[in-house]
């Protein structure tokens, strides 16, 4: 592992899911009573290391963005730990009341999906790139927190005149900019990115994809960039984490999971990206039947099993523990490695 | 995207539709015509007011036909009343009137209907059920029978029962649709972005959320000043009103009934007052609604 010199390297983890869930418990009936969970996000033990981008990657619905709002906070968890490494001290987020949080939201910030619901249409530039100022900079004085909103404005590629202006003077790509100056605002160690760019022009993507690149660097920051955009994933992420139905399907350093994809939802999903190839064999792709089961109904033992095309029998009992498979590079499916020879066997099968 | 403009905010886009808007501009004006009357009286007419009302005849003829005349003549342009009282100048000081009642009875209902509406709309739950059901009672109630209910609580009603009687019936209004935006709005982006920020429930409120009410709580006030100055002057023509010799325009059509043959003009320009004050409230508040539909665009 290679240690950056300006950083002190004591532990190198910033923040740590620990069997993290976050269940949604059902009421229905005319008694309201509680008739089951949506176990959007269902066990779930992941590192984030300092300085990092972790690309979470994941169909809708599989849980990814709840996981990203309990992080901040912002969905109760059912059980499980959320550790973070802030500068006054390791803290476990999941137990804090919203009051006792607030101390830490400074150092975790938040860049949103929809550019056009996330600016309050009321507020102008300067109103909203200062709110975080007003909450943690107690102290600032309005000519201080202008001066630092040009600033943020600037770093982000915008103007400073522009702080005089309402959000909808702006394009899809502008106002995410103004999103993440905001985020920005109280120099946070973490931003969770919940699919940034997913709601932009392919074009604009690519800018500010790479804004925050550069921004990562120059500022430090540890990233977690939550998308259904494998592609997008791949382009910014140094480690991935593939989901499914709220679980872990398989992690690892970015360019070993899309060189050497393990778990058989990752090889589906990379086999589901387009490739500019036109030689490439009709064959070669195959393509996930059936839909997403229900959170609330999850299949027994493997969220998977029902969309799975190697699932055996004991996949129906036990649940899939992560399992190294390689340098830093862990999955959650015990017959990975005999991926091609059960495919085979299927597929002959289903030819005789 | 033109680089040359100034920022707009919202409520400037809105307030540059409306000044283009002719039918709301004459409403406008008509409106602060009230206004001016209302706070300016003495400007317009040169009668003199006291607090009992105006007597400049009474006392200087005997009979009644040489006090009480017709509009037109000198220093009466729209006649006297059966006590001699100067009819414009009464209509004039009733224009202060009419718009306190209008205005203050207004804020009430503002006041209980912004706090009760954003607490349901933005908490939910139980709370929400509770003050819906509250809405939904006074909803139940036929607003004048609830205004008159109220004040016969009063042995004397004064302006001050007048306006909290107006408010009290007008809050539900106001609630349903402060509730209804506050729904809306309270699982957008922004809102979790403020949240996210660690943001108290009271800034949330007070910063993003009901800001966003003010196109539909403007529209909403400008109707129901129009509401409560058309409740007051019924209120008054039912004898539970204002009691005399006060120059409110509902007092002054109640005591016109009596000469309606001899002496219409008593009734005709109070009651002329009274439309044409109503219809520019109106006017505006349909201009308002135009103007902050999120879906015009100039």
């Amino acid at each position: 592992m290679s240690s950056e010199p300006q950083k002190p390297v004591t532990d190198d983890t910033i923040l740590e899911l620990d069997d993290l869930k976050v269940w949604f418990p059902v009421h229905g009936g005319v008694l309201s009573r509680h008739v089951g969970d949506v176990k959007a996000v269902d066990g779930i033990s992941l590192k984030v290391k300092a300085g990092e981008t972790l690309g979470v990657v994941g169909e809708s619905g599989c849980g990814k963005s709840t996981l990203g709002k309990a992080i901040m906070g912002l969905v109760p968890v059912t059980s499980g730990k959320i550790h973070f490494e802030s500068e006054r001290g390791k803290v476990e987020l999941s137990g804090l009341s919203r009051r006792a949080y607030r101390p830490y939201r400074s150092e975790i910030q938040m860049v949103y999906q929809d550019p056009f619901s996330s600016l309050n249409p009321r507020l102008s530039v300067q109103e909203i790139v200062e709110e975080p100022l007003k909450v943690h900079q107690t102290h600032m004085s309005s000519e201080e927190r202008r001066l630092r909103v040009e600033e943020l404005l600037e770093k982000v590629g915008l103007r400073r005149e522009q702080a005089e202006r309402y959000p909808h003077e702006f394009s899809g790509g502008q106002r995410q900019r103004i999103g993440i100056a905001r985020s920005l605002a109280t120099n946070p160690r973490v931003i969770i990115a919940d699919e940034p760019v997913s709601a932009l022009d392919v074009s604009i993507q690519a800018q500010v994809i790479n804004l925050m690149r550069s921004l990562q660097r120059e500022l430090d920051l540890t990233i977690v960039f939550i998308a259904h955009d494998i592609s997008v994933v791949q382009h910014v992420s140094d480690r991935v984490a593939v989901m499914y139905l709220g679980n872990l399907a398989e992690v690892g350093r970015t360019h070993e999971i899309f060189s050497a994809p393990t778990h058989p939802y990752t090889r589906a999903l990379l086999s589901a990206v387009p490739r500019p190839d036109p030689d490439l064999k009709r064959e070669k792709r195959w393509v996930l039947e059936g839909d997403v089961p229900s959170p609330m109904a999850k299949p027994s033992g493997c969220g998977f099993r029902t969309r799975c095309p190697i699932a055996q029998e004991d996949c129906a009992r036990d649940v899939p523990v992560m399992a190294t498979v390689g340098d830093q590079h862990r999955a959650a499916c015990p017959h990975a490695g005999r991926f091609e020879e059960l495919l085979e066997e299927r597929s002959s099968n289903k030819g005789s | 995207m033109t680089e040359v403009k100034i920022g707009k905010s919202p409520t400037q886009m809105a307030l540059k539709r409306l000044r283009k808007n002719l039918l709301a501009m004459g409403g406008a004006v008509i409106v602060l015509i009230v206004f001016f009357l209302a706070f300016f009286p003495s400007w317009v007419v040169p009668h003199h007011v006291d607090g009992s009302g105006i007597y400049t005849y009474a006392e200087q003829f005997r009979t009644a036909e040489e006090y009480q005349k017709p509009p037109g003549i000198p220093g009466h342009p729209l006649g006297t009343d059966e006590l001699g009282r100067d009819v414009l100048t009464r209509i004039v000081y009733g224009a202060g009137i009419s718009l306190r009642v209008g205005l203050v009875g207004t804020a009430v209902a503002l006041l209980i209907g912004l706090i009760l509406g954003s607490i349901a709309g933005y908490r939910g739950g139980r709370i929400d059920a509770l003050i819906s059901r509250l809405t939904d009672t006074f909803f139940a109630f036929p607003s004048l029978l609830l205004t008159i209910g109220i004040l016969a609580v009063f042995e004397k009603p004064n302006e001050v029962v007048i306006f909290a009687a107006l408010g009290f019936v007008g809050w539900p209004g106001v609630a349903r649709i402060v509730r209804g935006q506050v729904i809306s709005m309270r699982g957008s982006e922004f809102v979790l972005g403020a949240k996210a920020l660690g943001q108290s429930d009271f800034r949330i409120l007070i910063g993003h959320l009901l800001p966003n009410c003010l196109g539909p709580v403007v529209v909403v006030s400008t109707l129901m000043i129009a509401g409560n100055i058309l409740a007051e002057a019924g209120l008054s023509f039912l004898g539970i009103g204002l009691p005399p010799p006060i120059p409110s325009w509902g007092r002054m059509l109640v005591d016109s009934k009596e000469y309606w043959v001899d002496m219409p003009w008593m009734g005709i320009f109070p009651g002329l007052a009274i439309m044409f004050t109503v219809l520019g409230f109106n006017l505006l508040g349909d201009g308002l609604r135009d103007a902050f539909d999120p879906k015009m665009k100039d």
